[in-house]
């Protein structure tokens, strides 16, 4: 996992190995100044100049090394670090873009955000302790270790007490708290989903009368909260002044014993060499507890790096064939016993024995209830999905023989949950078309009835849309989709459900304009109203996955009970709105 | 995510991508909040807040005062070497350590207690600011809901409370104990040297103009990268949720393209941001070695060019021999050079302490801006109770569940009350009404209902339907006209008592996590299982429901994600039918269910409407036909009135919709 994740490394590495180097020299540096001051005091005692100023400079001189090799590793592990993270989100990002709609399913929206965002930053600050602290805390133990003995031989065998003591304390502390946290941290969770509810259903909180209700209980559930955290941050107080324990204890055992060497003369000890001595214990006892710092940071971040290599990882489940072709030459469509599900090991089919033949040119429509198999079903045209048996043909070719892109630009799709991006009417328009000139954008959206409303805004088709399309209503939404589809130009043009906030008025003109403008385009038409399907060349009536039913409406409305059960049924007032459901 | 916004629905609140505590810009901002959180601090808990900040103090003396008794054993040791006798130095020694040893310990009780009594102390303040936010957020009125984004909203819960959390457990206290250190190294080093203290204090401005000339740029990236990460992961969530999108119009490539643009500039500035963060540590480091240096040449030059004789000013002096003057020995030197690194290091995070708590005040505001908001206005007297029916036709107040319910109205002037029972009659006058106060869309809107009678709302998306029906249970307060409900001018009537006394099914439903029997029950929340079981079956949910493998124990989470939209919207009509209110309000779903489900939400709509005033936004001919009187609206006001067959006859506007022809 970690090596596939250090695979985004890539042009970085040079900055990540430089990192260490110069943390290497800037950690040696720095511990040689408590030694350089111990041999200064030698000198000092013995009234030395000379000595005293070569010291000295070589003590200005290590300062100096260590800062600026301390600047230049800060620099190459911020470069070394941010550089991985980039790397990381554009290959997960590129990744994503290769998903089928199968991938697409399988992660939600703002699991990919989250995984994109909050984790990369996580595996980020890991990387950056990683090369820089991971490199320095153990070499500043070692080396300050070295240097203790070097300057006494005996006094720091005090280190074998409080180490060890120091050690076992975090480890006690992290064993016992993390547990916890991780426990404490599930709750938080749904301490906030309760509040986005709360958020989201403020009509029925205060409809109901229920504001005090729903107080209490939050009440009751942050108290609860409050009581886990209190218990985990009690163990971690200990960290701390068990510390501080730590290094005092140090501090006054090498004290007393260094005054003793001095006074007894048994070691060339003097009083530099104890404040050297105070300051390699200290660095020791820091260097130990930023161990454990990146110890959990590590541990935590882990499971952010897990979730990223599952996004890179994850492999597209379709391909292209090889030679695939790539020309379409008209609009027929063919099913040929086709059955379809979502999962390979699923139970039951989305879809069973679909036979169909469309001709070119035609109007079809598609009804029937929700989960009856309609989406499902044109779907599979422009291979969005593969089909699990049989075969779909357009053209009278396999759709699997083609370049799914030169397949795709030709069956086009106006999408049940569609979105627009962020930028002007005219940029979105041209998600169709990059090419198109102003005139070829207009025509379609003519022909999809959204011509009058743009020119209605005051920047025209220069009207800047808001993420997620916030600021048009939801029938221009699917009108300005439709054009957008329209101006690819192609073969076939399948709507799935999309003008269903669409007036009824609005989309009879629609269709009409759609079928004389585009004659030759297969035109498949996905409803739930029967009312937007009812002059169709001809309807296929769907239940439970299958066709029930093929034929006109006067020939349906005689001889298919779903039709005409849907047909009386759904005679609804829902047709009175411009904007129907705000779904 | 919000609500779509048109001309009728109040303006939304800009700024939804607005996260972390950098949206405001730190520059304009004014401390109140700060204050406000230590007001809250020392009056709510005072007792515990006063010994967390002690403790601060303490230890941080405690911490910083070693270096004084470390001074007398080097001097003892020095004293040695130049010919004290040996017991008396080990006396001073002991001494001096023992003396060391004992503010150690009390450098490790407070800090004990500083840091467990502030982490409870933390987490009872994080608790009771989450409480008083909640509590307030219940009480505000609807419009404040329209007006900001759930994730905004939101934002105030997580990021918010978590910088609350940051300034109170981290930022203030450790700031505190840095200004306590450097006041008491400050005396520490007077005490011992004047002269070596003036070398640290160059030093030490030294370190501020360089932490400075760092620092500050180093902010800057750090908002620019604020900016670069707020715009890449807008891109990001905007590409993630229109992927299916981006695949059907094979814009893979572009998308990518733009993608890495945008976190081509992400990298930069965060590179920079990281770069000058990381070299920041480095220097105040060395700067505090290269301090350390200075004042150990310094100071040994001085010790050896005089032999031991060199001149020394210091406080130590005073006290032990009378005079400010003295000797500048090794001692003093060596003492002073953990001193001065420590000084230099100290200074080094001061800058940054501040920069996290000018963060955290940000964050903090807007959790004050939340709180200071004002709470939905209720003025109402008139009460809604249980009452008994007299014979003499009048109505006495009851404690026992009489089915009886009369709205209670004291009149101040002469102290009497009159009961009048509640049936559910509502008469709306010239009412005129407008989101903003400039902006009137609905004009004086004049309708009845009486008790039992159903009156539905036809009309375009905007046209006002939904928000006459807002009006009615007060989620907004009309600009003009009235509205009487059983003859009482709804304004006099407490708002939690009329809302009682209306039922609602909303076409967006919202469940909340529990059992499904808790969802029904919320309702009425002491009716009984079988009371839910009952309404459940009125509603058609019950079929549904037991047939889930757990029935009506079935636990809803994530608003019922998993749930059906018919299926929803049965569970919503069944908790409206345990309210058992004699008025509903009613907006029927439109969104696509299948044909099935549909029939079961159609009947239980039409069985819960039985017996009851009903205000319905309709879209079910059904519906619309079974109305006592339709009202079709247009653009705020009521254009057409009167029975299905009536407004047929007319051949206007009902016509129009209803027969689909456009033509005319």
């Amino acid at each position: 996992m970690i090596k596939r994740l250090l695979g985004s490394i890539r042009e970085y590495k040079k900055e990540s190995i430089l990192t260490p180097i110069f943390i290497i020299i800037e950690v040696g540096m720095e511990v040689l100044i408590p030694l350089l001051i111990n041999w200064f005091g030698g000198c000092l005692q013995n009234g030395d100049g000379k000595g005293m100023l070569i010291y000295g400079l070589l003590m200005v001189l290590s300062a100096g090394i260590s800062l600026i090799a301390g600047m230049i590793a800060g620099r190459t592990c911020a470069k070394a670090a941010t550089g991985f993270s980039k790397n990381l989100r554009h290959d997960m990002f590129e990744n994503v873009q290769g998903f089928s709609f199968a991938n697409i399913d399988k992660f939600s929206t703002s699991s990919l955000v989250t995984r994109l965002t909050t984790d990369v930053n996580n595996v980020q600050m890991a990387y950056m302790m990683i090369i820089r602290t991971a490199i320095r805390s153990p070499l500043m133990f070692i080396f300050s270790v070295a240097m203790s003995f070097y300057i006494s031989p005996t006094l720091p065998a005090i280190f074998c007490v409080t180490i060890p003591v120091l050690a076992f304390g975090i480890i006690f502390i992290i064993k016992n708290a993390m547990p916890i946290f991780k426990k404490v941290f599930k709750k938080y969770d749904n301490l906030n989903e309760s509040v986005q509810e709360n958020i989201k259903g403020m009509r029925v909180v205060k409809a109901y009368v229920r504001e005090d209700y729903e107080t209490k209980k939050f009440k009751d559930v942050s108290g609860d909260l409050a009581k886990d955290f209190i218990k985990a941050e009690k163990i971690l107080a200990l960290n701390n002044p068990l510390m501080q324990f730590c290094l005092n204890i140090s501090l006054l055992l090498i004290a007393f014993f260094g005054s003793q060497i001095i006074i007894s003369q048994t070691q060339n000890l003097n009083v530099f060499g104890l404040t050297s001595l105070l300051t390699y214990s200290l660095q020791i006892l820091m260097s130990l507890q930023m161990l454990s710092m990146i110890f959990v940071m590590i541990t935590l971040s882990l499971e952010s790096a897990r979730r990223i290599v599952e996004v890179l990882d994850e492999k597209s489940t379709l391909t292209n064939k090889e030679n695939a072709i790539t020309t379409v030459n008209d609009g027929t469509i063919e099913f040929n016993n086709v059955n379809f599900r979502y999962y390979k090991n699923a139970e039951k089919n989305i879809l069973t024995n679909i036979n169909l033949k469309i001709e070119s040119g035609k109007t079809v429509g598609i009804i029937g209830g929700t989960g009856s198999g309609k989406t499902s079903l044109v779907n599979l045209i422009s291979r969005l999905y593969d089909v699990s048996e049989g075969e779909v043909k357009v053209g009278g070719i396999n759709v699997k023989d083609y370049d799914m892109e030169v397949l795709r630009e030709k069956v086009a799709v106006v999408l049940q949950k569609n979105v627009l991006f962020s930028g002007t009417i005219k940029e979105n328009l041209r998600w169709g078309d990059n090419n198109a000139t102003d005139e070829e954008l207009i025509k379609a959206c003519k022909m999809a009835c959204a011509h009058e409303f743009i020119t209605s805004f005051p920047n025209g088709y220069d009207t800047f849309i808001e993420q997620g399309g916030a600021n048009v209503s939801g029938g221009q939404k699917q009108r300005l989709c439709i054009a957008r589809a329209i101006l690819k130009k192609p073969k076939v043009i399948i709507f799935d459900d999309s003008t269903s906030a669409v007036d009824m008025k609005t989309d009879a003109m629609l269709r009409k304009a759609i079928k004389t403008e585009l004659p030759s385009v297969t035109k498949i038409i996905v409803a739930q109203r029967i009312a937007s399907v009812q002059d169709a060349d001809v309807i296929v009536v769907m239940d439970g996955g299958e066709i029930k039913s093929v034929g006109t409406h006067e020939e349906l409305l005689q001889s298919s009970e779903i039709y005409k059960e849907v047909y009386t049924s759904q005679h609804k007032m829902a047709d009175f709105d411009e904007n129907g459901g705000e779904n | 995510m919000a609500k779509m916004s048109n001309s009728f629905k109040p303006p939304m609140g800009k700024g939804s991508m607005g996260k972390g505590p950098m949206k405001k810009g730190i520059k304009n901002l004014d401390f109140k909040a700060l204050f406000r959180i230590l007001g809250i601090l020392f009056k709510e808990y005072k007792a515990s807040y006063v010994i967390v900040l002690c403790s601060v103090m303490i230890s941080a003396v405690a911490s910083s005062v070693g270096g004084l008794f470390l001074n007398q054993v080097y001097t003892a040791l020095e004293n040695f070497l130049a010919g004290t006798p040996y017991e008396e130095t080990w006396k001073i020694i002991i001494t001096a350590l023992a003396t060391l040893g004992f503010i150690y310990l009390i450098n490790i009780v407070f800090s004990y207690t500083f840091n467990v009594l502030g982490a409870i102390l933390t987490q009872r303040f994080l608790r009771d600011m989450r409480i008083k936010l909640f509590s307030r957020m219940q009480k505000l009125p609807i419009k404040y809901f329209d007006t900001h984004t759930h994730g905004d909203i939101m934002s105030t819960y997580t990021n918010d409370i978590d910088a609350l959390r940051q300034l109170v457990s981290q930022s203030m206290p450790q700031l505190l104990s840095t200004v306590i250190t450097l006041v008491t190294l400050t005396f520490v080093m007077l005490y011992i040297s004047v002269i070596l203290f003036l070398v640290v204090v160059l030093g030490l401005i030294f370190i501020t103009f360089v932490t400075k000339l760092v620092g500050g740029n180093s902010a800057k990236y750090f908002m620019a990268q604020q900016r670069a990460v707020a715009k890449a992961e807008g891109y990001i969530e905007e590409s993630m949720a229109g992927q299916k999108v981006i695949k059907v119009f094979c814009h893979e490539d572009e998308s990518l393209e733009k993608f890495d643009a945008l976190n081509d500039e992400l990298f930069n500035v965060s590179n920079k941001a990281n770069a000058f963060s990381n070299i920041l540590m480095p220097i105040i480091h060395n700067i505090g070695n290269i301090l350390y240096v200075v004042i150990a040449f310094l100071g040994g030059g001085i010790v050896i060019l005089t032999q031991g004789t060199g001149i020394n000013i210091s406080i130590q002096n005073l006290v032990l021999n009378g005079s400010l003057v003295g000797v500048m020995n090794i001692a003093t030197v060596v003492s002073f050079l953990g001193l001065a690194r420590r000084f230099a290091n100290t200074t080094g995070m001061v800058s940054n302490q501040i920069n996290s708590v000018v963060m955290a005040v940000a964050g903090s505001n807007r959790i004050f801006e939340l709180l200071d908001e004002k709470p939905e206005e209720d003025n109402g007297y008139v009460t809604l109770v249980k009452a008994i029916k007299l014979e003499d036709g009048t109505y006495q107040e009851s404690t026992d569940d009489t089915g009886i319910w009369v709205w209670k109205h004291p009149h101040k002037e002469d102290g009497s009350v009159t009961y009048t029972e509640l049936k559910g009659d509502v008469r709306l006058t010239d009412v005129d009404f407008g989101y903003e106060e400039n902006h009137i869309v609905l004009h004086g809107v004049t309708l009845y209902a009486e008790p039992g009678q159903k009156v539905a709302f036809v009309g375009a998306t905007g046209a006002g339907k939904t928000t006459i029906t807002n009006l009615i249970n007060r989620f907004y307060d009309i600009a003009d006209g009235k509205i009487r409900y059983d003859g009482i001018n709804i304004n006099k009537i407490k708002k939690a008592d009329l809302r009682r006394s209306l039922g609602i099914v909303l076409q967006d439903v919202s469940l909340f996590s529990g059992t499904i029997m808790d969802n029904i029950r919320y309702g009425k929340l002491d009716a009984t299982d079988e009371e839910c079981i009952n309404a459940a079956k009125l509603a058609n949910a019950h079929d549904f429901i037991t047939r889930l493998p757990e029935g009506y124990n079935t636990y809803i989470t994530g608003d019922g994600a998993n749930f059906s939209q018919g299926q929803r919207q049965l569970l919503s009509i069944a908790r409206a039918a345990v309210k058992n209110a004699p008025a509903m309000i009613l907006d029927e779903a439109t969104s696509s269910i299948d044909t099935r489900t549909e029939l079961l939400v159609q009947k239980g709509t039409n069985r819960l409407m039985e017996g009851r005033t009903v205000f319905v936004i309709a879209h079910r001919l059904s519906t619309v036909k079974d109305a006592d009187v339709i009202m079709v609206l247009d653009k705020g006001r009521i254009i057409e009135r009167g029975s299905h067959d009536e407004l047929i006859k007319q051949k206007g506007t009902y016509y129009r919709l209803y027969t689909g022809n456009f033509a005319e």
